[in-house]
């Protein structure tokens, strides 16, 4: 299916990665946001506040990140598309709600506008330092989902299949933005409603005797129903059976938290997004993700121009990682070359994937600004002659 | 498994009240017993799998149906009702 | 005592609570003399008489003895994290205006954890009904102390006994803006019916706060009997005094326990207020969901 029409402003717009994110959200059908102001994500809810009135959509600022992170998922079981946006902070106080919608399997994005760490930090200065969190940040074992715009046009882009893909396999969608995408002021066309696709919520619709909340699909989803419909659903954190009842067994524990990795281990190929640019044949590749993807840039045109063989690839997804990707590419190459503004988050999973078979390097960085071209140069040219 | 004992009043003009009582699933904590307006039910000497005491109308001719045991009993164990006239 | 047999009776009623229950998972688990059962008992009785269309209703508790209150009622029921059974309940009712929304959890859950999101749900008043078991502990976790936890009880992180000033419930509900606020004990069972389903009827933040026994915990530790002494005790000590002012309700160890209905009052609920305010400002441009604008109208044809 396709966007509703109402709320899909079609045609070119100046805006900034928040307020792309905002369009991108209400383009995908959201019609609830809750939130809690935090810089640099504020501008995302302002939005929203302002539209949502005009296009039947309900945005409430809760009273913390807590509140906020619980009403959306209320919102779902009432039967809306629902998000929540953060900064790191914020994310922090999620994390036992990110860990309740994972159990509960219940679909909302979750928006983090990635600032510098740890703590109060740098507020308005960027990061990238919320990856590893986005993947293990709550207790206990569950798979996730998450991307990373590096330009406000992808803001809308993959805002929109955030909430597709938290439908597809009811599980929350991280966002993973940073401030300098957030505030980065850039063309941004948004298409026709017809155009844009919508992957509809997987409602059951069978009988009310037959419907096992948590009896999963071929692909390991169950087919969600909304409170107010008669079937009378048990939804809880505990661990649960197939009836949703909580059961406090180990086998009941096994079945439940391997489907819930398994959930996205297993689909892991339909949901995994890279951009490639001349990987093949290349020496050294630069594994990038969000803003250091474009500082990146710059560096590997140097390195090409002084004829290094330099592959450029740019993830789109980072959760789930692609592994096996990697695990290829490091049979082939030298090299990898990881630029992120942080001291080694994805870098863990690219050397843990290359498996020794080609040098990792991090080019590592506190957060505060974005990196200096010259640095990853640096690194490439090391990588290539080393 | 439940074993209901149904137990009837003797036929009153007034006093037209009865109670099922679910006695395994009965914990003995007495809230029936005690808070019984007409003082109608006594615990059992008998008791269930469990091994918890649990109520008997011991005074048939005196209860009313008004289901105060109903309502203050903490596991669904018994309630009254009003018998209808046949 | 033998057990006779008698003619069955064709009329014979089946138990009015079990059709609210989730009976596949009987017995529950909680304690022999615990209150949160009656308290069940006299839900669903107000359920029954209330004409509500149960698809429409949904219970959402904490985390608790309580909590697991949703999980033996069969009604769309939500066994969140602690502490947030309010803001999943405000999610819930505005996603979806038509449903009634009950939040069914306990003292610790909903007043500690949860007390930031109590307060401003009544702030806002939500249109919601928050039903409050309070046995003045945690009982789950093995009998903590709680915001309600009398000077002087012991509990097991204050085994000298506590010190601290508990809270006076109706009365932080009230200055909060609850337009509905109840005190009842479980042995007060008609008067908790009939207040619960008051509470539900009512539009708004309706608050009961409902004093139960914890005999395992609570009780035992004081060395104040068990449950059936603890509800002879609030026979003999609970005072009905409807319209009372909230600020002289607090309740000390053993002592007086005033119950009854203490605010009755009007606001306009976060819905209203939203759906009035925006149309004021908006005019034509205003567009509300389709659940929002359905329920606005439907109460006010009414």
């Amino acid at each position: 299916m396709h966007a509703d029409p109402i709320g899909v402003l079609t045609g070119p717009h100046f805006i900034d990665g928040d307020h792309a994110c905002s369009e991108g959200a209400i383009s995908a059908g959201c019609r609830f946001v809750a939130g809690y102001p935090i810089t640099p994500s504020t501008e995302v809810v302002e939005r929203i506040a302002e539209r949502f009135p005009t296009v039947g959509g309900v945005f409430i600022q809760m009273e913390d990140e807590i509140a906020s992170s619980i009403a959306i998922q209320g919102a779902v079981w009432g039967g809306k598309k629902t998000m929540t946006v953060t900064s790191g902070p914020g994310f922090s106080l999620m994390m036992e709600h990110i860990g309740f919608a994972a159990m509960t399997e219940t679909p909302c994005v979750f928006v983090d506008v990635q600032r510098a760490g740890p703590s109060t930090g740098l507020p308005t200065m960027p990061a990238q330092g919320d990856m590893m969190q986005a993947r293990w940040g709550s207790h206990g074992d569950y798979g996730i989902i998450a991307l990373s715009p590096n330009s406000p046009q992808e803001c809308f882009d993959l805002t929109i299949k955030a909430f597709n893909l938290s439908e597809q396999f009811r599980v929350p969608v991280m966002m993973m933005m940073d401030e300098c995408v957030g505030h980065m002021i850039e063309r941004v066309v948004i298409p026709a409603a017809e155009d844009i696709k919508i992957y509809p919520r997987r409602y059951y619709e069978g009988t009310k005797e037959d419907y096992r909340p948590y009896e999963p699909e071929r692909d390991l989803v169950p087919q969600i129903v909304k409170a107010g419909d008669g079937y009378k659903i048990h939804v809880t954190g505990l661990t649960h059976d197939e009836l949703g009842y909580p059961n406090m067994s180990v086998s009941t524990q096994g079945k439940l938290v391997r489907r819930l990795v398994d959930k996205i281990k297993v689909n892991a190929e339909r949901i995994i997004e890279y951009k490639e640019d001349m990987v093949e044949g290349a020496d050294v590749v630069v594994v990038t993700y969000g803003i250091s993807s474009r500082t990146a840039i710059p560096a590997v045109e140097q390195a090409r121009k002084e004829g290094m063989k330099i592959g450029h690839l740019r993830l789109i997804v980072v959760w789930p990682f692609p592994e096996q990707r990697i695990r290829d590419l490091a049979s082939k190459i030298k090299a990898f070359v990881v630029p992120e503004l942080n001291f080694g988050q994805i870098s863990l999973e690219v050397e843990r994937c290359a498996g020794g078979k080609a040098s990792v390097t991090l080019v590592g960085h506190a957060g505060g600004t974005v990196h200096q071209p010259k640095d990853i140069y640096a690194a490439i040219r090391k990588s290539v002659k080393g | 498994m439940t074993t209901e004992v149904k137990v009837e009043t003797k036929q009153q003009k007034k006093l037209n009240g009865s109670v099922v009582i679910a006695g395994e699933r009965c914990k003995g904590c007495g809230f029936c017993v005690e808070f019984c307006p007409q003082g109608s039910l006594e615990l059992s000497s008998q008791y269930n799998a469990k091994g918890y005491h649990t109520p008997i109308l011991a005074h048939r001719e005196t209860c009313s149906g008004c289901d105060i045991c109903g309502m203050v009993c903490p596991d669904f164990a018994i309630y009254g009702f009003m018998k209808k006239k046949r | 005592m033998p057990e006779e047999l008698f003619e069955i009776e064709e009329s014979v009623p089946a138990n009015p609570v079990e059709q609210y229950l989730r009976m596949d998972r009987m017995p529950h688990i909680w304690c022999p003399g615990c209150g949160i059962g009656t308290t069940v008992n006299c839900f669903a009785r107000a359920l029954e008489t209330s004409g509500l269309d149960l698809d429409k209703v949904a219970i959402v508790s904490g985390i608790g003895c309580t909590g697991r209150v949703a999980g033996y009622i069969k009604l769309d029921s939500f066994h969140t994290t602690h502490g947030r059974a309010i803001p999943f309940a405000t999610g819930l009712k505005l996603a979806n205006p038509e449903l009634k929304v009950i939040v069914y959890s306990g003292d610790g859950d909903l007043t500690a954890i949860g007390g930031n999101h109590f307060i401003h749900a009544a702030r806002r008043n939500v249109d919601m009904t928050v039903i409050l078991i309070n046995n003045g502990i945690y009982g789950m976790t093995g009998g903590q102390v709680a915001p309600t936890t009398p000077i002087s009880a012991v509990a097991s992180t204050t085994p000298f006994g506590s010190f601290e000033q508990t809270f006076n419930l109706p009365f932080l509900a009230e200055s909060c803006g609850a337009v509905y606020v109840a005190r009842w004990t479980s042995y007060h069972v008609r008067h908790l019916t009939k207040s619960i389903k008051e509470a539900i009827a009512k539009k708004g933040f309706s608050f009961v706060e409902i004093v139960a026994p914890c005999p395992t915990l609570y009780s035992r530790r004081n060395k104040i009997g068990d449950g059936l002494d603890q509800m002879i005790y609030y026979k003999d000590n609970s005072e009905i005094k409807n319209g009372a002012d909230t600020k002289t309700v607090s309740m000390e160890f053993q002592g007086k326990i005033v119950v009854g209905k203490f605010v009755d009052r009007e606001r306009p609920t976060y819905n209203d207020a939203m759906m009035e305010y925006y149309q004021k400002k908006l005019g034509d441009k205003f567009v509300s969901s389709d659940e929002m604008r359905k329920a606005f109208h439907a109460q006010n044809r009414n």
